[in-house]
C-alpha cells in the first residue's frame, strides 16, 4: 500500500521507563514499524535517555523488563539512534551508561558497529527538522 | 518548510515549552494548546522565555484553551491566538508537527 | 491535506482527545480528509461502548462514532494496546476466551501497522497526548 514512498521516520522518546508504559509501547511501534522499510531514526532526550540505561533490573517491581529489547533493534535494521548529550549531561551519566546497542553492516563484511550517535541539543533540533513524520508518545 | 511545534502542558509542569523552544529552528512556529496556554501568561516566571523565543519563533496559542483557563486577558502581548481552523492551517502552512508531549 | 492523527490517551482524564476531536473536525470542515486517527496507549479507551458519561457532559465515544460516520472516518485501536487494557471486539474475545466484548461500533481493532502506514500515506500526522 506505501507504493514504495521511503519517509524519515523520527521516533521521539522524551520519558522515563517503567513510571509509566510510553517507553514499552513506543519500542513496539519502533520493531513493527522495522518491517515497513523506512528510514528510521530514534531519538533519546530529556528523560528518554533513562530508556537505554545500562544495569535494568524490574524482578523487585515484577514488571517485564523490555530493556533487553533494544539490543534487538540491530537485527531489524534499526541503527540510527540518537541520544542527546546535554539531557545525559543533565543526569549525571555518560556513553558508558548507555546500553552499547549495535548492528552489523551489511556492507562492511558485516562488522559489528555501534547504532548510538551522542548529539547536542541543536543537533537534535536538525535532526527533528529534517525528518517527515514523528512520532511522539 | 519549517516545523510546527506544539505544546500541551504548562511551563510549571514540564519541560515541554522550553525544550520546544530550545529546538525550534528561526522561522518555525510554537502552538500552545491544551495547558500549554498557560505558558501564555504574561508577569510569569515563565514570560521571559518566551518573549525571548518570540525573536526568532511565531507563537500561537488556541484560544478555546485560553477561554477554557479563564487567561485571555493574560496573554504575551504578540503571542497570535488561533482557533482550530488556525491550528488546522498551520498544520498545512509547515513541513510537519511535532508534539511536545 | 491528508492527516494522520494519534491519539495517545483515553477520554475524560486528559483533553487530548477532545483537542483532536476538535483538530479533525475542523481539517474536514476546512476540505481537508482525515485519513485515519489511530488510538494507542490509553488511547484504545475512547473505543468502549460502555461509558455512561454525566447527562449535561459531552460523550466523547459518541462523538467519534458519530463523526466516523458522517465522515466515513477510520477509527483504529491498536490491538496490543486494547488486549492489555481490555477493550475487545467479538473476534479478540473469542480469540482470548473472554465472556463479553465491548467494542463500539464505528471502530475497529487493528495492528500498529496501520499507524506505520499512515504516518507513511499522510501528508501530516499530528500526535494528541500527555
Amino acid at each position: 500500500m506505501s507504493e514504495g514512498t521511503v519517509k524519515q521516520f523520527l521516533y521521539v522518546n522524551r520519558k522515563a521507563p517503567h513510571g509509566t508504559v510510553y517507553a514499552l509501547e513506543s519500542l513496539e511501534v519502533v520493531l513493527i514499524g522495522a518491517a515497513f522499510e523506512q528510514d528510521v531514526r530514534l531519538a533519546f532526550m530529556d528523560d528518554g535517555v533513562f530508556q537505554i540505561m545500562k544495569g535494568q533490573d524490574t524482578t523487585g517491581i515484577g514488571t517485564k523488563n523490555f530493556a533487553p529489547t533494544y539490543n534487538a533493534l540491530g537485527d531489524y535494521d534499526i541503527n540510527k539512534i540518537y541520544v542527546e548529550k546535554e539531557s545525559l549531561e543533565e543526569r549525571g551519566l555518560t556513553e558508558d551508561d548507555i546500553m552499547a546497542l549495535t548492528y552489523e553492516d551489511e556492507d562492511d563484511d558485516w562488522a559489528e558497529k555501534s547504532s548510538i550517535s551522542i548529539i547536542s541539543r541543536a543537533e537534535m533540533a536538525d535532526l527533528i527538522d529534517s525528518s517527515d513524520v514523528m512520532f511522539n508518545f | 518548510m519549517a516545523i510546527l511545534h506544539t505544546v500541551n502542558k504548562s511551563p510549571f509542569d514540564k519541560n515541554s515549552l522550553e525544550r520546544a523552544f530550545n529546538t525550534a529552528k528561526d522561522g518555525s512556529a510554537v502552538l500552545l494548546l491544551e495547558d500549554g496556554v498557560y505558558g501564555a501568561i504574561k508577569g510569569a516566571t515563565s514570560s521571559a522565555m518566551v518573549e525571548d523565543a518570540m525573536k526568532t519563533v511565531k507563537v500561537y496559542a488556541l484560544s478555546a484553551d485560553l477561554d477554557a483557563r479563564g487567561i485571555s486577558g493574560r496573554v504575551i502581548d504578540g503571542v497570535e491566538l488561533v482557533d482550530y481552523a488556525g491550528f488546522v492551517k498551520l498544520a498545512t502552512e509547515h513541513s510537519q508537527v511535532q508534539s511536545w508531549l | 491535506m491528508k492527516f494522520a492523527i494519534q491519539i495517545n490517551e483515553g477520554p475524560y482524564t486528559h483533553e487530548a482527545t477532545d483537542s483532536a476531536y476538535h483538530f479533525a473536525k475542523a481539517a474536514i470542515d476546512n476540505g481537508h480528509e482525515v485519513m485515519r486517527v489511530f488510538f494507542y496507549h490509553d488511547g484504545v479507551n475512547n473505543g468502549t461502548r460502555l461509558t455512561t458519561p454525566p447527562q449535561d457532559d459531552r460523550h466523547i465515544v459518541n462523538r467519534w462514532a458519530d463523526l466516523a460516520k458522517e465522515h466515513d472516518l477510520d477509527l483504529v485501536l491498536c490491538v496490543a494496546a486494547a488486549q492489555r487494557r481490555g477493550i475487545a471486539d467479538a473476534d479478540e474475545s473469542k480469540r482470548n476466551g473472554k465472556d463479553a466484548d465491548n467494542i463500539q461500533e464505528g471502530f475497529r481493532i487493528s495492528g500498529l501497522g496501520q499507524l506505520i502506514e499512515a504516518g507513511i500515506l499522510a501528508d501530516r500526522l499530528v500526535v494528541f497526548g500527555d
